[in-house]
């Protein structure tokens, strides 16, 4: 399944990164802690999370990750969509809390 | 009915951090306030909490309940806020490793604080400490979809 | 379903509240951060989370969270299980990472929830 099957499926607003849509989503990782993400996320998955700070744009291309979805509606800081855009790293955004997306995307990707 | 009393709070002391809340909650429940009322007060008095034990050396929570509100005054000696309105933004933290660990210091206790409080007033002087006031009505007020504020029931 | 259901989805192991398998559980809120779940996570959910420290009890609390079920095979602290205890406040932990966890219990018809919608 790519990002663009899963934009479309959850209604996601794309915030940058649209032209990177294409690529395949292997799984997905809810976390909030950066710590935590960059030991336990694996490369091709969607990271989902509250925070907006422009490190998880840091963290998203250290660990190669498909995209960063934002929960909750959360809007990513300026200078987060800045990095983002120059880095490559679609930022997704959804009205939905965590658990929702995390679970219409695991069976989105696991049926 | 109206019931008054001072806790102190314990700056760096990550273990008892939310005691004093905890103390609160049980308080207003004790009181017989609503449910909604107790809640609300409850988060922003915790949040309040977290940010001394975070961020101040010592400091104190003082509770006023009556029958019209619930106020929690947090007062702190600490470092201060250089820019409030920078504090206020969500996302902007100045904490430590420790704190974010916690799960806190990801500048969202005071907007949490003005989201939940019917009333809000902060004021800090750098290098003396923080004041922060909230109020929380005790009416059982519906939200509007709309709006993040309280409004009346028959709107 | 029931927390016990929960445990049994998740595969999961009770640290605290064993009496308290009972409970009616409907929805849910995923979170690492602790203000995020006083913000917006709703009386009576389950608390999904990656933390293990006494403040998610202390949160739970606050906000009379029905369980706390902890990811990625964490198990509390004995501060954090002291407080569960004297709080009632069920801890269970599972071996998932908290997307599968999520996914898991969503299957199963548990909900998201968000008490208020706040924005600034």
């Amino acid at each position: 399944m790519d990002l663009a099957a899963i934009v479309k499926a959850l209604n996601l607003k794309v915030g940058c990164g649209g032209n990177a849509l294409n690529r395949e989503v292997k799984g997905g990782y809810v976390g909030d802690l950066l710590s935590d993400v960059i030991a336990n996320s694996q490369e091709g998955h969607v990271w989902i999370t509250r925070q907006i700070h422009q490190n998880i744009v840091a963290v998203a291309s250290l660990k190669d990750l498909a995209a960063i979805i934002l929960v909750q509606g959360s809007e990513p800081a300026p200078d987060t969509l800045e990095k983002a855009t120059r880095e490559g790293i679609p930022i997704l955004i959804a009205t939905d809390p965590g658990f929702e997306v995390a679970g219409k995307i695991y069976k989105l990707i696991s049926t | 009915m109206s019931y008054d009393k001072t806790f102190s709070v314990e700056g760096g002391n990550f273990q008892a951090a939310g005691n004093v809340s905890s103390e609160i909650k049980g308080i207003l429940k004790e009181l017989g306030l609503p449910r909604d009322t107790v809640r609300r007060a409850a988060i922003v008095c915790y949040e309040s909490e977290i940010n001394i034990v975070s961020y101040a050396k010592k400091g104190q929570i003082v509770l006023h309940a009556d029958d019209q509100s619930v106020e929690i005054e947090a007062k702190d000696e600490g470092s201060g806020i250089p820019d409030i309105e920078l504090a206020m933004k969500e996302g902007y933290s100045t904490a430590t490793a420790q704190v974010r660990e916690m799960g806190f210091g990801a500048g969202m206790g005071l907007s949490n604080m003005k989201r939940y409080a019917d009333d809000f007033f902060i004021s800090s002087e750098v290098g003396v400490g923080t004041y922060v006031k909230m109020v929380v009505f005790n009416l059982d007020l519906k939200l509007h979809p709309d709006h993040p504020q309280w409004v009346d029931t028959y709107t | 379903m029931t927390l016990n259901d929960v445990k049994d989805i998740l595969d999961a192991e009770v640290i605290v509240g064993r009496e308290q398998l009972g409970k009616e559980i409907k929805t849910a809120f995923s979170a690492d951060l602790m203000s995020d779940v006083l913000a917006f996570a709703k009386t009576e959910s389950l608390l999904l989370t990656g933390l293990t420290n006494p403040q998610v009890v202390r949160t739970a609390d606050i906000l009379d969270i029905s369980a706390i079920i902890m990811v990625r095979g964490k198990k509390p602290s004995e501060e954090t299980v002291k407080l569960a205890e004297q709080l009632k406040i069920p801890i269970l932990s599972t071996k998932y990472i908290l997307f599968e966890t999520s996914g898991r219990l969503h299957r199963s018809g548990i909900v998201g929830c968000i008490e208020k919608v706040g924005t600034e």
